[in-house]
């Protein structure tokens, strides 16, 4: 489709932009100024340069915890995108049962996020939790708080838990968009439900999977409060995603410059890759289409 | 057929066991909860909720949190609407820069964050006022509806606006009237998503605020005390958190549902 060509679409972008650069640009800028100095105190700063991103950049922990992150936010990505799109094709398209489905997957995204990790902490509790207890009673010893996999497992569980399905219902609302007509199309072509999906409704989804792929990539490799409630990074530093141990590192060591050089760091990354996941998006299948 | 709504009912049993469990425990007493386990609640009661209910410590934290909530969804929407319309059917200079530049704010760690912000607000006077945390929550909102309007818009042939336009239309007009009915789905869609992502966020809301506009969320984390949690009362609060945003997608439900009607236009 080929768009209007006119500058004054502006109009229409300016009240966006200026409401999101209120927020957006000086604390970015006053970060990257952090970034750069070492601050003693109100009124005594020295410019430091980038010695602060030489030292974050050469800080082990931080490379173990950027593994652990890219691992975790991987896994989240391969569980959640599927899984989304099944639950949202297997979905009623009307009447209650549709209503109902709707109101159901909305539940575990409407609690706050302290919360979510708290639910969960005693949720999975071997001796009070219905979790923790029904897997104890299967014979199988949990225990996250002792073992790493046992902590991964269960930091895993409450994310596909929480997560998957706000990709649901972003595709079952794609879904729901796509014309009738092209169902009826098919059918008389006499299309397989796999040709249907494969040709019709992955296709006219890829704009909200784009957005679900892009929004869980974000979030999870965000992710702070939930792990922080249930495992608080541990057992050890097992569970030490990055925004734990940027944490650590601004206020536990309340060291301004260093924290703020590793934002920066972080935030480049998540730009630099939602970027590409951006661009591999928007090029894939366009060929068919 | 059978096989597919047998995958979803097990599949909605599991999403709801965690939510069951902080049912069970909100009409238990925080010593019961502690003491036995238990599937369902021996001795209800309604104890915590009543606590939540009769003190306004507990509960001006819901209404703090429906009040800019509400504002920060119709800012968003009011806004991103127009935006998005241009996006999906004007090329103007730097408009890719421009949609993906919305979209890097929801990429900022926020820990560090924080400080700057707190600064900003404090300079233009906003701060422990409701309208603050709206504006703070559009840095994430606001792209977030862009990016789900302008799918949703991309997906309406460019022929309706044409027809539109040599019909004689004017450009509201047409919009207000033609165009956003043809995406209710997307609008409900982008309504419940700010909603929630503002209901659920804590870290700007807590920094934001002291007491006047303190959200329920940072209200939750009180429940912490010396002797521990108290979980009945955190899950009461927790099953109230889930009430509003409930009663907003059972509302757009339908535009949801009933997606693109095409026989329309």
């Amino acid at each position: 489709m080929d768009k209007w060509e006119d500058n004054r679409a502006w109009f229409l972008v300016l009240p966006v932009f200026i409401i999101v650069a209120f927020s957006a640009i000086i604390p970015l800028m006053t970060v990257v100024n952090y970034s750069l100095q070492d601050i003693f105190g109100p009124g005594q700063r020295v410019f430091v340069g980038v010695e602060w991103f030489k030292e974050v950049l050469s800080d082990k922990r931080l490379h173990e915890a950027l593994v652990r992150q890219f691992i975790f936010s991987g896994l989240v990505l391969l569980i959640e995108m599927p899984l989304g799109i099944i639950i949202a094709l297997m979905m009623p398209k009307k009447g209650w049962g549709a209503s109902l489905s709707l109101v159901m997957l909305a539940l575990p995204l409407l609690i706050p996020w302290n919360v979510i990790g708290t639910i969960w902490m005693i949720f999975t509790r071997p001796d009070i939790g219905l979790f923790g207890a029904g897997i104890n009673a299967l014979g199988i010893a949990f225990d996250h708080t002792a073992s790493p996999s046992d902590a991964w497992v269960t930091l895993m569980l409450m994310e596909v838990w929480h997560w998957t399905p706000l990709v649901a219902l972003l595709a079952y609302a794609g879904l729901r968009a796509i014309p009738e007509a092209y169902f009826q199309a098919a059918r008389i072509d006499g299309a397989s439900a796999w040709a249907i999906f494969k040709y019709i409704q992955l296709p006219k989804m890829r704009g909200v999977l784009t957005i679900a792929l892009l929004l869980r990539f974000m979030d999870s490799f965000l992710i702070y409060a939930e792990p922080f409630v249930l495992t608080g990074g541990g057992p050890g530093n097992t569970t030490t995603f990055l925004s734990i141990y940027l944490v650590k590192v601004a206020v536990g060591q309340f060291d301004l410059g260093p924290a703020a050089a590793f934002s920066i760091i972080y935030f480049l990354i998540i730009l630099l890759l939602s970027w590409l996941f951006y661009q591999v998006l928007q090029n894939v299948g366009k060929g068919e289409a | 057929m059978k096989k597919r709504t047998l995958g979803l009912i097990v599949y909605f049993i599991l999403l709801m066991l965690p939510i069951y469990w902080m049912l069970n425990m909100s009409l238990r007493t925080n010593a019961d909860i502690l003491s036995v386990f238990s599937l369902y609640p021996r001795h209800f009661t309604f104890e915590n909720y009543m606590k939540i209910f009769t003190d306004a410590s507990w509960y001006s934290g819901y209404i703090n949190s429906i009040i800019y909530v509400s504002l920060n969804t119709v800012i968003s929407l009011a806004t991103a609407l127009p935006a998005a319309y241009a996006f999906s059917r004007y090329r103007f200079i730097g408009d890719g820069q421009m949609f993906f530049w919305l979209l890097t704010n929801r990429m900022a760690p926020a820990a560090v964050f924080l400080l700057p912000f707190f600064q900003l607000y404090s300079t233009v006077g906003l701060i422990d006022t409701h309208i603050a945390v709206a504006l703070a929550h559009c840095l994430f909102n606001v792209p977030l509806a862009v990016w789900i309007l302008e799918g949703f818009m991309s997906g309406v042939p460019k022929e309706i606006d044409e027809t539109a336009y040599i019909d004689g239309y004017s450009f509201p007009r047409f919009f207000t009237t033609i165009f956003i009915p043809l995406i209710r789905s997307g609008v409900g869609v982008t309504a419940f998503f700010c909603f929630m992502f503002s209901w659920v966020e804590l870290l700007f809301a807590r920094t934001l605020t002291t007491t006047s506009a303190k959200p329920i969320a940072a209200i939750m984390t009180r429940t912490v005390s010396a002797s521990g949690l108290d979980w009945g009362l955190l899950s009461a609060a927790g099953i109230l958190t889930i009430v509003p945003g409930a009663l907003v997608i059972w509302f757009v439900r339908n535009h949801m549902a009933k997606g693109f009607a095409m026989g329309r236009v």
